[in-house]
């Protein structure tokens, strides 16, 4: 479980997040939705701690993330994956080499079973016959799903995924969904999921916060979402011909 | 003020980058990679370029010693000394920030922008330690390998062009080769080379390190770093000769 306490943030005066509270469950997709610009990348990053909040603190199962030593931050990166909006796969490796990155840095295993196990995580995305291609001779929702394979190659407790299905057609884009949720719940990670997108939102919304214009506007669940009757989050979850329909 | 915040914000990257790599398996894979790319983008333009002007020095003298007075052997003189002292260790270097430097900035910019640094990051790796110090690592060991290279071609290219113009022969040229020798211009050229290896890779690399934005930020963080380690380059070579030789 990750508890996000009283985050804020501002870049040059400007406030992109104000005093973010919230919880992100074990097992579960967690999912921080609003519209561009809104924040959620910010927030993510925050939780990550790429980005140093001005106010607050994460607390990644009772560890209090700006309290641990810098060793001790470092451990608890390698319990985290990422996968990121545009898949940040290294250009210069193969696929192959991209997956088996994190387990040449951190573990101590022989080169057969680090094979083993890539073969393992990328033929659990669904990947096969990839492994000497590079990240340029592959498709978007191949690289999305090989930066997945790379996140969860450590076994992490941890799974963050900004914007996973950005830039993909609406069927890979419910593969990826599908994928990220089988695996929240194979490996019982904390999955905590950005998203803009309504598919996403009704397919895998077991938890899910609406952030507005940097405040957390409303919490609840996808069943939640269809009812509610905040006005800003029914302009945002109705705003296609589809969606109101679907109401 | 902006200019002292970026010297402030390099001291601080390359604090990190100077700290000891967490694999020096993976470290010295990265670095013979980058020596793989170093070699491969500078061998050829270094040969061409130090072979010519070891022949233009070669005549230029020539032509410019028809005063029976100067002996004949300034030629070989002239060649080594300017090889070893000048065009060696500065104008190779300043022929490096074109395709090294350059490169270097692009690369790690555009990790920078695709988020390939973050990812770096989330996994608790310290990119900057992971991506510019075998950069920087690889130049200060093979540029010097470089311009040995460059001194010995440009002397050739001297010798070829004095004989094969019969401007002197083989024997006076290196008459001249040998005449008032210093081992200290040796030093000199190396620590030179050195220094500018180290402005080269760090500086490029600090530059593709802080880009913002995107593509278009790339490509200005490449000419930006090129102009910076140019100007660097003269101002270290200026100082090091007025602590050096003076
Ligand atoms: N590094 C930064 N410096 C300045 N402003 C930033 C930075 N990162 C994000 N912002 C601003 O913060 C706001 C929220 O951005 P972001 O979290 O990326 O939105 P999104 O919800 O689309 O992911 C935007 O207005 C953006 O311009
Ligand atoms: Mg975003």
């Amino acid at each position: 479980m990750i508890e996000v306490k009283n985050i804020s943030k501002s870049f040059n005066g400007q406030q992109v997040l104000k005093d973010i509270t919230t919880r992100f469950e074990k097992g579960k997709t967690n999912l921080i939705i609003g519209q561009s610009g809104s924040g959620k990348t910010v927030l993510m990053k925050c939780c990550i701690g790429l980005i140093d909040a001005d106010e607050g603190d994460v607390i990644f199962d009772g560890k209090v993330f700006s309290r641990l030593s810098g060793k001790e931050q470092r451990i608890t990166r390698q319990e985290m994956g990422m996968l990121f909006q545009g898949g940040a796969l290294f250009d210069s490796y193969t696929v192959e080499e991209n997956v088996m990155f994190p387990l040449n840095m951190f573990t101590k295993m022989t080169f057969d079973e680090k094979k083993d196990r890539v073969n393992y995580v990328l033929d659990r995305v669904n990947i096969a016959e990839a492994n000497h291609k590079f990240p340029s001779e592959i498709s978007g929702g191949m690289i999305k799903r090989v930066a997945i394979a790379r996140a969860i190659a450590l076994n992490p407790k941890y799974l963050f995924c900004d914007e996973p299905n950005s830039g993909l057609d609406p069927k890979t884009a419910e593969v990826i969904d599908r994928l990220i949720s089988d695996l929240t719940e194979e490996f019982g990670m904390t999955t905590v999921i950005n998203t803009h997108d309504m598919n996403s939102v009704l397919q895998i919304g077991q938890t899910i916060v609406f952030i507005y214009n940097g405040e957390l506007w409303w919490e609840g669940d996808k069943n939640g979402i269809m009812k509610t009757d905040n006005a800003e989050l029914n302009d945002f979850v109705f705003s296609t011909e589809l969606t109101r329909r679907a109401k | 003020m902006k200019f002292l915040y970026q010297v402030g914000d390099y001291i601080m990257i390359m604090f990190q980058a100077f700290k000891r790599p967490d694999k020096g398996k993976v470290f010295r894979r990265q670095l013979f990679i980058d020596f793989q790319n170093m070699g491969a983008t500078s061998i050829g333009v270094v040969t061409i370029i130090s072979v010519f002007f070891g022949a233009i020095i070669a005549i230029q003298t020539a032509e410019n010693i028809d005063n029976p007075m100067i002996p004949l052997t300034t030629i070989g003189f002239s060649v080594r000394q300017m090889m070893i002292l000048e065009f060696g260790p500065t104008i190779i270097s300043l022929i490096l920030v074109g395709k090294v430097g350059s490169s270097i900035a692009s690369e790690i910019g555009t990790m920078r922008v695709s988020e390939q640094i973050d990812a770096l990051k989330v996994m608790g790796i310290n990119p900057a330690n992971y991506l510019i110090l075998p950069k920087i690592t690889a130049a200060m060991l093979y540029n010097p390998v470089l311009i040995t290279f460059s001194i010995i071609l440009g002397i050739l290219g001297g010798w070829a062009a004095s004989v094969f113009t019969g401007i002197v022969t083989t024997t006076i040229y290196i008459e001249g080769l040998r005449a008032w020798y210093d081992p200290f211009t040796i030093t000199y050229a190396f620590a030179k080379t050195e220094v500018f290896a180290f402005i080269i890779a760090s500086v490029s690399g600090y530059k593709g390190y802080t880009v913002k934005g995107g593509s278009v930020e790339v490509g200005q963080a490449s000419t930006s770093a090129v102009v910076t380690c140019t100007i660097l380059i003269v101002v270290f070579d200026l100082i090091l000769t007025q602590m050096m030789l003076m």
